[in-house]
């Protein structure tokens, strides 16, 4: 059974900011890197997120699983685009310097290179980051900051109850299975693609036929505690603000005003540097 | 003093139905008074249970006729979340109750719902942890809490609030006897404490005895039958003629010809008074019912040699296990919740693979088979049916072992119609799963099993939450299939499963076999009984009560009593 | 039956932490070598079916950001919003269907498949590739070649797997009938 967050409690300034504020300062920080390809802040923020994560007393190895995925699904996606785009460097920035050719239209260039440098170092402005907010921020806290950002509670609570539920659905899924395989049920390769979906519905149909029972007592439970009451509620998890929090969180909003200004100020998303 | 709940000609009808639920109830109940609501399935005391709580009306629609007052309130003018201000309820399914991450935020979710300050949530959560003693848990996921302290977390969520009423719904369906047994303690304890009215609906009578109840309200067909004191329902025949086990030491007694009179306070073997001549009648039973026939040799089918097992998280769930079964048997494995009895069904269905040890099935390595090959001869039956079905018809579902195996249609025809005909499915061969009973599914399920013609079949808690009724047609239907040749093993802590079903059984704790012989030897085996978390049987003090000294022979006379005499 | 709110609310709940133990460990490998399917959108197209456009947006946001959230790989924002958008058009065929009294036809099968065809649509050949130009200025080709490579195989198993759950859901719920037992 997997801990989907990744929880690791440690003493650090970084656990200690409430989940609210780790949240917003993950949308802030996705934002300032998403919007721009200013490769000066693209290089900045992943130097200023290995930072973090020193604070934070996460260690490599804490995370070297999902980094894992990370790095396939990163090299996967540069040989995608250099394969469907191979002057998209070129079209980018305007100039065309040619390095070598590979035959055909597969000519590397100077702007193609840089494109995908720009590419990478965007992966590696959200990626730790992300991997930060998994590690630090307790799952119980999740939804109360969704309240606390604005989103309406009971949307709030149905992620809280996701993230209740996963371990138990996942579970009942691997006995099902079992059951199932016992009775001769393959999902291998060995076998047409239809049947290989039918045979994953003689799974699917019991799981989730019985979860949508428990739907109906979950429900009834709920409402039994007084579920929907009021328009607003209190969190067991919720914590007050302290400076520290306010402090990251303008930190947060800094590099986000940071991006856009560079934006402007370069006249587009990119800053050229073969002009 | 008037009550706090009164039901006054009292009776509803779903929307989705033809007929009505409830007819006729007539019902006061007090504060301080604790009643027990018995009877089959189908009864009604769920859709009873339902009205008291405030889901009907609010989540099942229905014409309600009648009167029905909580605090002088007429409930259909009262909404659930004002009736929930006065009733707590402690559902049977507590892994649907409990929707909290942890033990904290799910005491706390009632409070978190009526807005209450943090600092005030604190404390009050605080306290009930400490009423019902979970406090040393506060931050543990539901996954790390065994189903009693689950109960626990239930009980703790409802008592947050100071409600006047507390509901129990088949509190003790998914307990083991000994968590069982703390839980109706800890009903009464809590009831002591508050005040509060207590009503609990089971069917399981012997078990909530154990403590005091005020008043047993017996229903049945939609009416209440009764509405008496224990040891008035225990001296009447009215639990026979409704389909509710009596207690197994008032059974005995009424084997031995002892007449049941409600002065002689039956409800409890502690507080039971028996005459010298009423005590001569049971060892005059005794001594005239024939000893145990010594059993047969049979042929070895499983062997299990020495088995370990850890999980991929480290979890060593099996140590040095060694285990056999026999051809033809019908044998228990009993234990609590992560004994290992699970994990070694898993091994031998090869769900899993033990890293030390042999399994051999009648001498043959099952370790050569693949998960597919060994079902060919041991056949799996999950506790929810529903887990299993995943076809509409039943025709199907029975056919889909044999699909999957590549048998062609013309020999998939007369094989299912077998396995329907063992079954007791014939009749319903063209209906579509959906039109059956629980009891009649997990049939389905087991037809599904044995058309695969399986030597061996092992079932997962094969009677869980089933009434007396439903139970008895489940375990006969097994029996049956088992003088068929069909060697069963059951794996459960149901005792009276395998006090009257199980001639053998073994029993796991911690990973390891620590018994294995009869089930009477079990169910009288102190130290067994504490390790495993069962139950000692209330035959046992009964033997003792009366001067019997070889209780243990005593217990095993009058299961092999019942089976032959009574059962025909 | 009337449904309560709550029970919406839990059914988006219970439906994303669905998605997420199908779409995360349900492995059905695909004719491509070292790719998955992706079954839960199949779920996906079922829940909405039945309790409607939000519901099937916010499945579809939880479920698609929980499992980006549990790999590391920083949430695919573009894709994760385009498994809402599916969500909410898919859940539109809702209201024209009676899938939560048990009713599901053959003329139901063809609205249900016909709107998830357009959600599929729209959402992969349209709204991911759109935003991924948007967000993070991928080249155009790639992303429309990837949008409809999924979207295609999403559609696929939408078709044969959202169908079958429909069809079992509608059929286990209890109905008044003329069923008669037969010697």
């Amino acid at each position: 059974m997997i801990n989907i967050f990744n929880y690791i409690d440690r003493p650090s300034p970084i656990h200690r900011l409430t989940g609210a504020t780790k949240l917003v300062c993950l949308l802030l920080w996705s934002f300032a890197a998403m919007l721009t390809y200013d490769t000066r802040m693209l290089t900045a923020l992943p130097v200023l997120s290995f930072l973090m994560f020193y604070i934070s007393r996460i260690k490599l190895k804490d995370v070297s699983f999902m980094l894992g995925f990370t790095a396939v699904f990163m090299v996967l996606n540069n040989v995608l685009v250099f394969a469907f785009s191979p002057q998209h460097g070129v079209e980018l920035y305007g100039t065309r310097h040619v390095l070598f050719s590979l035959g055909g239209n597969y000519v590397v260039t100077k702007e193609q290179l840089f494109y995908h440098l720009n590419l990478v170092l965007k992966y590696l402005s959200t990626i730790p980051i992300v991997l930060l907010f998994v590690c630090t921020t307790n799952p119980s806290e999740f939804a109360a900051s969704l309240n606390r950002i604005g989103v309406k509670y009971t949307v709030a609570y149905s992620v809280a109850l996701a993230l209740r539920y996963i371990p138990d659905i996942q579970r009942e899924y691997h006995d099902i299975s079992q059951a199932q395989q016992a009775r001769g049920i393959e999902m291998s390769r060995k076998q047409s693609l239809s049947k290989r979906l039918k045979s994953a519905s003689a799974i699917l149909i019991p799981l989730i036929l019985s979860s949508m029972d428990r739907i109906e007592t979950i429900s009834n439970a709920m409402e039994l505690r007084g579920f929907g009451k009021n328009k607003r509620r209190t969190w067991y998890m919720g914590r007050k603000f302290s400076k520290l929090d306010i402090l990251a969180m303008a930190f947060c909003a800094l590099l986000l005003v940071i991006s856009l200004s560079l934006n402007v100020i370069n006249g587009s998303r990119f800053w050229n540097p073969f002009i | 003093m008037e009550p706090i709940i009164r039901f006054e000609n009292f009776g509803f009808k779903y929307n989705a139905q033809q007929k009505p639920t409830l007819y006729d109830i007539n019902l006061s109940i007090h504060k301080g008074e604790k009643v027990l609501i018995a009877g089959p399935s189908g009864c009604g005391k769920s859709t009873l249970a339902h009205c008291i709580n405030g889901l009907i009306p609010s989540s099942y629609r229905g014409e309600m006729s009648g009167s029905l007052t909580i605090a002088g309130k007429e409930t259909r003018d009262m909404g659930i979340f004002e009736i929930s201000r006065h009733v707590g309820t402690v559902l049977q399914d507590s892994d649907s109750q409990f929707i909290g991450l942890t033990v904290a935020e799910d005491i706390a979710f009632a409070l978190e719902n009526d807005c209450v300050a943090l600092p005030e949530m604190r404390e009050r959560v605080a306290q009930a942890a400490k009423l019902v003693d979970i406090s040393g848990h506060l931050g543990h996921a539901p996954n790390e809490l065994s189903g009693g302290q689950k109960q626990r977390v239930a009980l703790a969520g409802v008592m947050v609030d100071d409600v006047e009423v507390l509901l129990f719904d088949e509190p003790l369906a998914n307990l083991d006897p000994a968590t069982g047994k703390q839980a109706v303690e800890l009903i009464d304890e809590i009831q002591k404490k508050t005040g509060a009215a207590v009503i609990i609906i089971e069917h399981r009578l012997e078990d909530v005895l154990h403590r005091h109840v005020d008043r047993v309200v017996l229903m049945g067909e939609g009416r209440i039958v009764a509405d008496v004191s224990p040891d008035e329902l225990l001296s009447s025949s009215l639990l026979r003629d409704s389909g509710i086990r009596e207690p197994l030491y008032i059974t005995a007694l009424k084997y031995a010809g002892v007449e049941i009179k409600a002065d002689m306070a039956p409800a409890s073997l502690e507080t039971i008074k028996l005459t010298e001549e009423q005590k001569e009648k049971v060892r005059a039973w005794f001594s005239s019912r024939p000893e145990a026939p010594a059993e047969t040799d049979r042929p070895v089918l499983l062997e299990a040699k020495d088995i370990s097992f850890a999980y991929d998280n480290g979890h060593q769930a099996l140590k040095d296990v060694s285990l056999t079964v026999y051809e033809g048997e019908l044998m228990a494995i009993a234990g609590t919740n992560g004994a290992g009895k699970s994990t070694f069904s898993k091994l031998v269905c090869g769900f899993e693979r033990q890293q030390q040890g042999s399994l051999s099935f009648k001498g043959r390595d099952l370790m050569e088979l693949s998960i597919k090959e060994r079902a060919d001869h041991i056949g799996y039956v999950m506790q929810n049916p529903n887990q299993m079905i995943s076809k509409v018809m039943i025709y199907d579902e029975v056919a889909l072992g044999l699909r999957t195996r590549g048998v062609t249609e013309e020999e998939i025809g007369p094989r299912v119609e077998e396995a329907l005909k063992i079954c007791g499915l014939w009749p319903f061969r063209n209906w579509p799963v959906s039109a059956l009973s629980f009891g009649q599914k997990k049939r389905v399920t087991i037809a599904s099993i044995l058309v695969l013609k399986p030597e061996m079949i092992i079932l997962d808690e094969p009677t869980a939450g089933q009434d007396y009724r439903h139970y008895t047609e489940i375990m006969e239907f097994l029996r049956e299939l088992n003088s068929r040749g069909i060697t069963v093993v059951m794996i459960t802590h149901d005792m009276h499963l395998m006090l009257e079903y199980a001639r053998r059984a073994v029993v796991f704790s911690g990973g390891r076999v620590i018994a294995d012989a009869s089930s009477a030897a079990i169910l009288t085996d102190s130290e067994v009984i504490r390790k495993a978390s069962l139950k000692e049987t209330s035959l046992y003090p009964l033997a003792l009560m009366c001067g019997i000294e070889d209780a243990r022979s005593f217990v095993q006379r009058f299961i092999d009593y019942e089976r032959e005499a009574v059962r025909k | 039956m009337k449904k309560s709110p709550v029970r919406t609310i839990v059914a988006i709940g219970i439906g994303a932490a669905l998605f997420f133990v199908l779409g995360r460990f349900v492995a059905i490998p695909s004719p491509v070598p070292n790719t998955n399917i992706s079954v839960q959108y199949g779920l996906l197209a079922f829940m909405a079916a039945i309790y409607g456009p939000v519901a099937g947006a916010l499945i579809g946001l939880i479920g698609h950001a929980l499992i980006d959230f549990s790999y590391g790989w920083g949430v695919w924002w573009s894709w994760v919003i385009a498994s809402g958008v599916f969500g909410v058009i898919i859940g539109l065929v809702a209201s024209k269907l009676q899938l939560a009294d048990g009713i599901f036809g053959k003329a139901d099968a063809v609205k249900f498949n016909v709107f998830q065809v357009v959600g599929h649509i729209v959402a992969w050949a349209l709204v991911a590739p759109v935003l991924d130009i948007v967000i993070y200025s991928e080249p155009a080709n790639k992303v429309f070649v990837q949008g409809l490579v999924g979207g295609v195989a999403n559609l696929v198993t939408t078709a044969i797997v959202g169908t079958l759950l429909c069809v079992a859901y509608a059929a286990a719920k209890p109905k008044k009938g003329s069923l008669k037992e037969e010697e």
